[in-house]
């Protein structure tokens, strides 16, 4: 579903952030995109939500690739995808409900569909009764239920997640990976950028380890070439 | 479109005195605009009224037989440019010039004044060349004495006029100019103050269309309220004036309502450039 083949992306300043990464990420798949800070995760994910093209090479995503994709196309593809962020990035003057409705809203989803949409995610994140809740109203950890829930509430194919739980105590950050564990579970994909290794050890995921963007290790080719 | 609407509404609530300031100046710079406009409008009713007298004068050499007097007139009535001819007999101008100078009736005797043929010419049809033109024809016949049309005093009224119109296009496409960057730059602080939404926006899959709809719809409304704002204080003005200075006439409410809409659609454009330009930045 998510394809990188021989991927570069090279700034204008700044010199190479990756360096010819290759790896394909399966439908309903969880994995870790792991590595030091500036190892090149962010972009990885970037280049998956097309905020960046690559230098060369290319990144299929749902069927698309980033050669061949028009500007135009670019929004209905995000709309398949769901993106959270280490900073949660919601709307300070809106409450929770009106975040999620918001994502709704800005894609042309019909108005009546809107509201049980939005109350679905909010039971599925665990939030229904802070739904009228204002952002500053409510912890770190709920905060990043909320953008889970807006992420989600398109039904996308798989969340991008940057560094989810990097503002976020221990226990947050355990409540936080076991949503993304139930969303994973029900069926959609997730690739989760984290430095925290204690997160990765503790399960059996794929791991794809970057260092000055490369990527050096692959979990599932490494357990392929034992097998 | 309703969700553009209430995000523009939204832009209103959340900076109310920087939207205020920005539909007072554009209301100012409309006002300075409907003010200059006021001037030439009466200035050209005044002119219009100063050039529907415009009038040429052929007179008649004495002795001179009807018939060719009045072939003249029939070829006169033949240009294109008469709106009117009129002869007027040695008589009926003596008579005119009676009625007109009562207390020196008795001064006038016959046989004093010549007989003339005096035309008109069609509206807009009045400028110093076509003037000229015509007294040139008249000039050819050899029983026409002299032909008046006071040359002078067309041509300075005609520069009078196509001064006032080139100082108003320009005053006019000056303030538009002035209007418009101030659109520009509100909308580029609407832009900024709301990158972090729109970057959501993006994220979530929004088109640059939709993006951009609320902008242009906030550019719009300040316009509209800013050319209703101007419209509201050129007519205290006009009643001001008309009150303590001179009389003059209103904009007819077509040109009123075509100011306003001027006002909508300079807020719209100003915000268009402006939000094609900086959403590439955010």
């Amino acid at each position: 579903m998510i394809r990188f083949s021989h991927v570069t992306k090279s700034y204008a300043r700044g010199g190479p952030a990756l360096e010819d990464v290759s790896f394909h990420l399966n439908r309903g798949e969880f994995a870790f995109l792991t590595g030091p800070s500036g190892a090149g995760k962010s972009t990885i994910l970037k280049l998956v939500y097309i905020s960046e093209r690559p230098t060369s090479g290319e990144v299929r995503v749902d069927g698309k690739s980033s050669v061949t994709l028009t500007p135009q196309e670019i929004p209905k593809l995000r709309r398949r995808l769901g993106v959270v962020f280490q900073d949660f990035r919601l709307l300070e003057d809106r409450t929770a409900e009106q975040n999620i409705a918001f994502a709704l809203e800005v894609t042309g989803a019909v108005a009546s569909s809107i509201g049980p949409k939005v109350a679905r995610v909010l039971t599925q994140v665990g939030l229904a009764a802070k739904a009228t809740a204002l952002p500053h109203e409510l912890s770190g950890g709920e905060q990043q239920r909320v953008a889970i829930a807006r992420a989600l509430v398109n039904d996308p194919l798989v969340l991008l997640a940057d560094e989810p739980t990097g503002n976020l105590d221990e226990r947050s950050t355990r409540g936080i990976f076991q949503l993304l564990r139930d969303i994973n579970a029900s069926g959609t994909a997730v690739m989760m950028a984290t430095h925290d290794l204690a997160l990765v050890r503790s399960t059996d995921f794929r791991t794809l380890e970057m260092n000055r963007g490369a990527l050096v290790f692959d979990s599932a080719a490494d357990r392929e070439e034992q097998a | 479109m309703s969700l553009a609407f209430r995000e523009a509404l939204r832009a209103f609530r959340r900076a109310p005195v920087l939207s205020a300031l920005s539909v007072t100046t554009i209301a100012f710079s409309l006002f300075a605009f409907g003010l200059f406009g006021l001037v030439a409008l009466n200035l050209r009713t005044a002119l219009q009224q100063v050039e529907d007298r415009v009038e040429i004068r052929a007179f008649i050499a004495q002795g001179t037989a009807p018939e060719a007097t009045s072939a003249a007139v029939g070829d006169a009535a033949s240009f294109p440019e008469i709106a009117s001819v009129k002869l007027v007999t040695e008589e009926q101008a003596l008579e005119r010039a009676r009625n007109e100078l009562g207390e020196f009736e008795g001064v006038f005797e016959s046989g004093i004044l010549p007989a003339s043929i005096e035309l008109r010419l069609k509206p807009g049809l009045r400028d110093p060349a076509t003037v000229a033109t015509v007294a040139r024809r008249l000039e050819a016949y050899d029983f026409v004495d002299d032909v008046r049309y006071g040359e002078e005093w067309v041509e300075r009224l005609y520069r009078v006029r196509n001064v006032a119109t080139a100082a108003g296009v320009a005053l006019g496409i000056t303030f538009a100019m002035v209007a418009l960057i101030i659109i520009g730059s509100t909308i580029r602080m609407a832009v900024l103050a709301r990158s972090r939404e729109i970057q959501i926006m993006r994220l979530v899959g929004a088109t640059d269309s939709f993006i951009r709809a609320p902008f242009l719809v906030e550019g719009f409304l300040k316009g509209l309220l800013g050319g209703l704002m101007a419209l509201a204080l050129t007519w205290v003005t006009f009643r001001v004036v008309g009150q303590y200075v001179v009389q003059a006439s209103w904009f007819a409410p077509s040109l009123a309502a075509a100011g306003v809409a001027a006002g909508a659609l300079i807020g719209l454009l100003g915000s268009a450039f402006s939000v094609g330009r900086h959403l590439k930045h955010v």
